[in-house]
């Protein structure tokens, strides 16, 4: 009978993994009762801090005279590098290049002097702008062509990817050509600011309540300016308004002033930066120069690649060496490249110092990617999406023994899915017939043309820097049965956290209001990674879920003795528990264990298998696993403005087996979007002193709702559970879909080689604003009819 | 800086503050008041978070002097619900998850509640029009727009004016 029992297939009964559930926080979003940082209440003689900025680009910083700041009205502190009582160093490499506060060398435009405290926000505000600061100017270096002209200084190692003999394998290539592509920065414009609140306790204690997606290191970082242990410091966050990358390393300024302020004056501090110097100070998408040569043949298969990404990493070096690093690992997109060479060069800048951003240089290398293709196809007259397909991963041809599954890294794709991606969508959205009816189109329209594009994304899983995989969690059941769900993971929108609490349910049977999600603290899992690298259900799904299994396994040790039971025939049901023949509610086994002295409550930790990175050789299997995708774009432009519109995308992506659709969709459409702004509308801009010229949405484009394109068909690639044992077969879908939006670009310049018959490739740099569509178009008439 | 007394509906209470003479809206029902719907995004007028409704029109509140409210009525997202009950706006956002990180939902909230006021049947590129100058960096907007279609399908500019 029992096994008979045991047949029961458990996991085929519904539980709330893989369900369409709201976004935990979703009632109180509508509501507007969501607590964000700057939304929790005042506490008693709370204090405002505000930064005082450089307003030169590069120089030394002769004399700062605070005079005027101190006698301002309400101002109770002021504080420069001599109030830091620990290092004042918040650079996140320990490289010892990010002083909290500059002393001497002035590094970029907004570079913190000092801080302000005063009563209310606005007399902080205004006393920072009455410093006396006197500067020895020196010309910065704001782009990657002044870096180089200059010496070409690194913030950081470059990497260098180097499989085969390159020189000769070009040397044989039947054909070859040569280009170079500029790809765009981009703002987070996360829509809630920086901003930290940090309250003292007693002997060296703080609390930091900050917007961040990193609490581990601005614990780390508090305590190192502080001078006390990370012991003393406790860092929170319920929820973010957006991240993006932008909240990796960059709240770390704003909680550490605002701790040293509370630490200082022994009262609460908050510091919230208004938006524009936000959007000067901190560090945005690392725009590129990509330069490479192609070898090829007539059939439009490559044989070689030979890519240098530049890019400008700004002040110091932050995330820049591995967001370069990520850059090279995605420069194959979904591509075999039989020999290939592939370096970085993380040029030092004087400008905001660039940083994570949703793709993490991944979005640049696959750009070049693509770029690479679409040059052969121009010079072969192949469309595209067949130099694409040609060129995919996988097959068992054989060149210099490899076969065609190894990467520029070594590591074997060993989970290709691209051309299954890329072949359904082909025909789901009729892209052929379509592609068809374009040109016939074009041909009879003269200032309107039409482009379509359809481009795959295959993004790799995991963080290059192998022990960030790790994660910990932490699990408490109380006597009435109900849970308490924590883990490192922070919650920004992208609704790790409901993912997390589905697991921890379903792995208990219970409903999802039996589990309470509770705010990310450093005080309850110590030493987390950043939630970064769209690994975060991967991680803390799987530490959540190890936690439940200890207590479950105490649960059915317990169970097993207490009724007499085999441990096998004691089963966790949706709602109930199977103790042998007969089914008790979790309530009562819970507290039947309490009773008798069975702890119920547990850690879980996690680390990622498989994984290894070997830098200086650039060989390794950095990835678990790779998420693909694909996306068709169709887009109509004016070639007497360069103006355009999306008139539809479809896109198929692979999420595994979604632990959440609902959530899983938001994004890939967010994705999709963000990506689209960054390759087509949203231009940064410096000035030749270094100052950041766009900083609002007034003068920085960001996509609103009639950018969106005007068909939007998405779909989830059904029955792909992911090939690797992940937390339920899911797969992780933070950054990938951003790259999906690679299709538009391309469709823009399929738009625009239209004025050239398709004979000139129009070499479209990112972000296509109108100016450069409008550009491109002139060029490629020109040259079609030279 | 004198303050200045200033007395307004807020959510169809009599509220009453004092405020500097320059001090905005937004700060008066954040920090004042203690209405936490409406949020900074950028205190430039360029992005929409922090929308409210005075005497039925959407408008900025970071843009918005207190002092020039004076007897007026606000509205913010706090207000929408009837106790318990979510107003349909509310339901149709959560029902088509039109929040991610939630920071653009007040506001987006109020621009559709101005809309459906005024339009209790909009077409798309109407909803697409009213809610243009609501930064959402998050969902791509895709599930915003079907929620307001979705809330005006079922009444909701009907039911609540
Ligand atoms: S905060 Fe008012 S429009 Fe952005
Ligand atoms: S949900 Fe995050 S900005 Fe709209």
């Amino acid at each position: 009978m029992a096994d008979a029992r045991r047949k029961l297939d458990i996991a085929a009964e519904a539980g709330p993994v893989g369900g369409a559930l709201a976004h935990d926080s979703a009632a109180k979003h509508v509501a507007g009762e969501a607590v964000y940082i700057d939304d929790i209440a005042a506490p008693d003689g709370l204090l405002h801090a505000y930064l005082g900025l450089s307003t030169v680009a590069h120089g030394r910083l002769l004399s700062l005279d605070l005079a005027a700041v101190r006698a301002a009205p309400g101002v109770v502190g002021v504080l420069t590098a001599a109030d830091v009582p620990g290092v004042n160093d918040i650079s996140s490499t320990h490289r010892q290049d990010e002083p909290l506060f500059a002393t001497d060398r002035i590094l970029f435009h907004g570079q913190p002097l000092f801080a302000v405290v005063a009563g209310t926000r606005e007399q902080a505000r205004h006393a920072a702008t009455l410093a006396k600061a006197e500067y020895a100017e020196e010309a910065p270096l704001i782009d990657i062509a002044a870096a180089r002209a200059a010496g070409g200084a690194l913030v950081t190692d470059p990497l260098k990817l180097e499989r085969g003999d390159i020189a000769a394998a070009l040397a044989a290539s039947p054909r070859r050509l040569k280009g170079s592509m500029a790809i765009g920065g981009q703002e987070h414009f996360y829509l809630e600011s920086q901003v930290a609140l940090a309250v003292p306790g007693e002997d060296e204690d703080m609390q930091v309540f900050v917007s961040t997606q990193h609490p581990s290191e601005v614990q780390h970082m508090v305590g190192a300016v502080l001078g006390a242990g990370s012991h003393a410091v406790t860092v929170e966050v319920r929820r973010m308004g957006g991240g993006f990358g932008g909240k990796e390393t960059q709240a770390n300024l704003f909680a550490c002033v605002a701790a040293l302020a509370a630490r200082k004056l022994k009262r609460p501090v908050k510091l919230r930066p208004d938006r524009d110097d936000d959007m000067a100070i901190t560090g945005k998408r690392h725009d590129f120069v990509c330069d490479y040569e192609v070898g090829f043949d007539e059939d439009g298969s490559i044989h070689a690649v030979d890519a240098l990404y530049a890019a400008r990493c700004g002040w110091n070096a932050d995330l820049s060496g591995p967001v370069t690093d990520r850059a090279l690992f995605h420069m194959d997109n979904c591509y075999f490249y039989p020999a290939v060479r592939a370096r970085s060069e993380p040029l030092f800048t004087n400008t905001c110092s660039n940083t994570a951003f949703r793709g993490f240089g991944g979005p640049q290398g696959m750009v070049g990617a693509e770029r690479f293709i679409e040059e052969v196809a121009f010079a072969t007259g192949l469309d595209p999406l067949e130099v694409r397909k040609r060129n995919l991963y996988g097959g068992n041809s054989s060149t210099e023994g490899l076969g065609r599954d190894l990467t520029p890294y070594y590591q074997q794709v060993e989970d290709n899915i691209a051309g299954h991606v890329i072949s359904e969508l082909e025909r789901r959205c009729d892209y052929q017939a379509r592609r068809a009816a374009i040109r016939e189109a074009n041909a009879k329209s003269p200032v309107i043309k039409r482009g379509i594009a359809l481009t795959p994304v295959k993004f790799g899983i995991s963080f290059t820097a192998t022990w960030f995989n790790q994660a910990g969690a932490l699990v408490h059941v109380y006597k009435d049965g109900t849970v308490a769900l924590n883990h490192g993971g922070t919650e920004m929108g992208q609704g790790l956290y409901i993912k997390v609490a589905q697991v921890v349910a379903q792995a208990f049977g219970l409903g999802l209001d039996a589990v309470k999600i509770t705010a990310t603290t450093t005080g309850k899992v110590p030493n987390t990674s950043a939630t970064a690298a769209s690994s975060g259900s991967d991680l803390n799904g799987m530490a959540a879920l190890d936690a439940c299994e200890t207590i479950k396994r105490r649960l059915t040790e317990f169970a097993a003795k207490h009724w007499q039971e085999r441990p096998e025939d004691i089963a966790f049901l949706p709602g109930r528990v199977r103790v042998g023949a007969r089914e008790i509610a979790f309530r009562e086994l819970i507290q039947a264990a309490y009773m008798a002295r069975i702890q119920l409550s547990a850690t879980g930790f996690y680390t990622t298998p498989k994984i290894h990175w070997d830098r200086k050789a650039g060989r390794g299997h950095p990835f678990y696993y790779f998420a693909y995708g694909a996306a068709a774009a169709e887009v109509a432009i004016d070639t007497l403005t360069g103006e355009y519109k999306v008139e539809r995308v479809d896109i198929l992506h692979d999420c595994g087996q979604s632990l959440n659709p609902a959530i899983d969709r938001g994004q890939i459409e967010g994705g999709f979007v963000q990506g689209m702004g960054w390759l087509t509308t949203e231009e940064l801009v410096w000035d030749r002193k270094g100052r950041l010229w766009t900083r609002a949405p007034s003068t920085y484009k960001i996509p609103v709702a009639s950018d969106r394109p005007r068909i939007f068909n998405v779909h989830l690639l059904e029955n792909a559970p992911n090939r690797e044992p992940t937390i339920h077969r899911s797969k992780a879908v933070g950054e990938p879909p951003l790259m999906l939006a690679i299709s538009v670009l391309h469709a823009l310049s399929d738009a625009v080689a239209s004025v050239g018959d398709y004979r000139v490739c129009p070499r479209l740099d990112a972000p296509a604003t109108p100016e450069r569509v409008l550009d491109a178009v002139e060029r490629v008439r020109a040259e079609a009819a030279s | 800086m004198a303050k200045l007394p200033v007395q307004f509906r807020l959510n169809g209470s009599d509220r009453a503050g004092f405020v500097d003479p320059a001090g905005n809206l937004l700060d008066l029902l954040r920090r004042g008041l203690g209405d936490f719907a409406p949020k900074y995004g950028c205190g430039q007028g360029t992005c929409g978070v922090c929308t409210v409704l005075i005497d039925g029109e959407p408008q900025l509140s970071c843009l918005t002097l207190a002092i020039s409210c004076e007897g007026r009525q606000i509205e913010t997202a706090s207000g929408m619900a009837d106790g318990p009950n979510l107003h349909p706006l509310q339901q149709a956002f959560m029902d088509n998850f039109a929040a991610q990180c939630g920071f653009c939902t007040p506001g987006m909230l109020t621009a559709a509640r101005a809309l459906l006021a005024k339009n209790p049947n909009p077409t798309r590129d109407e909803v697409v029009e009213a809610i243009s100058g609501n930064i959402c960096r998050c969902t791509g907007y895709e599930p915003i727009i079907a929620a307001i279609l979705a809330a005006a399908a079922g009444g909701a500019g009907m039911r609540r004016a």
